[in-house]
């Protein structure tokens, strides 16, 4: 039964792949992708990997993938002109790619590394598999955690400095600017010679 | 049961999805990000598939790390796009030849 399951989405896993790198619209792929990631978290879950799924989606769909389709619908592009050259690079394509199967199926299907024959076993009952995550990444894998919360934090700051544009002509406050001002930058004394008014007095 | 070799297989025909999708679709920078992304995908599914296998967690912290630096690369990529995009006005790799390399 788990077997079956694994090969359907599997199966739908990698012909919504298929439909990302063929598709002729870039916004079917991003979704076609989406599709992908679905089915991985899918297949993570059915591996015991609860926590992993939920955060491929969570992450991956719910993030990344909406930056994808922001991006592709934000900017205004021509999708013909970056199709050219499809034709011709299909064989190329299928031929490195069929290459590279052949060699990992040889690598996988070796008797001698002994992966064939393995069957995942059935994920315990009384494991907690985020508490598991939790207790080992907390730990044992503290120092390389906040490295890859340095790494976010290195990707935010990178992001917003090289889409950041500053207008020329728009009106903003600068407030270093307004206290450091002295007073002779703002206030200029006119002398002037006292006018003679002709009647006198005030009106 | 689902056997080691089945997550390896998926993950190989998965990975070799996505190196043909970067030679298939080599003018398009936003494709070849999620290309990138399949194939990230395809090696976070044999790590899942060995950390199941060996039950052993630590396949799938690093899944967690691969995660992170995906989404980290797919932001900066993205911005490089909107950059790319605001100089040239497409976001063909053909036009990224202002250095002349």
């Amino acid at each position: 039964m788990e077997q079956v399951i694994f090969y359907v989405f599997a199966a739908v896993m990698l012909f919504a792949a298929t439909m990302v790198i063929s598709v002729r619209n870039p916004v079917h792929a991003a979704l076609f992708l989406v599709l992908a990631f679905f089915n991985a978290a899918i297949i993570w879950v059915l591996a015991g990997a609860e926590f992993l799924g939920i955060a491929l989606v969570v992450v991956y769909v719910g993030a990344v993938m909406v930056l994808f389709l922001f991006v592709l619908m934000m900017l205004d592009i021509n999708a013909a002109p970056l199709r050219e050259g499809f034709a011709r690079y299909l064989p190329v394509g299928v031929l490195v790619a069929g290459l590279m199967v052949l060699q990992l199926a040889a690598v996988i299907l070796s008797a001698r590394l002994e992966l064939i024959s393995g069957t995942i076993p059935e994920p315990a009952a009384d494991v907690n598999n985020i508490k598991a995550i939790g207790g080992l990444l907390y730990t044992a894998y503290v120092y390389p955690f906040e490295i890859a919360a340095v790494i976010l934090l290195v990707a935010i700051v990178a992001a917003i400095t090289l889409t950041l544009r500053r207008r020329t002509g728009s009106r903003k406050q600068d407030v270093a600017k307004q206290l450091s001002v002295k007073k002779d930058d703002r206030l200029r004394l006119a002398r002037m010679r006292p006018s003679q008014r002709q009647g006198g007095g005030i009106r | 049961m689902i056997e080691l070799s089945d997550f390896l297989i998926l993950g190989a025909l998965l990975f070799s999805l996505g190196v043909a999708g970067i030679f298939i679709n080599r003018k398009n920078v936003i494709l070849l990000l999620m290309c990138i992304e399949l194939i990230l995908l395809a090696v976070n599914i044999n790590f899942i598939g060995f950390s199941a296998y060996l039950g052993d967690i630590a396949g799938q912290i690093f899944v967690f790390f691969i995660l992170t630096v995906a989404a980290a690369e797919a932001a900066i990529g993205l911005a490089i796009v909107v950059v790319l995009f605001r100089s040239r006005g497409d976001i063909n790799v053909a036009s990224l030849d202002v250095m002349k390399g």
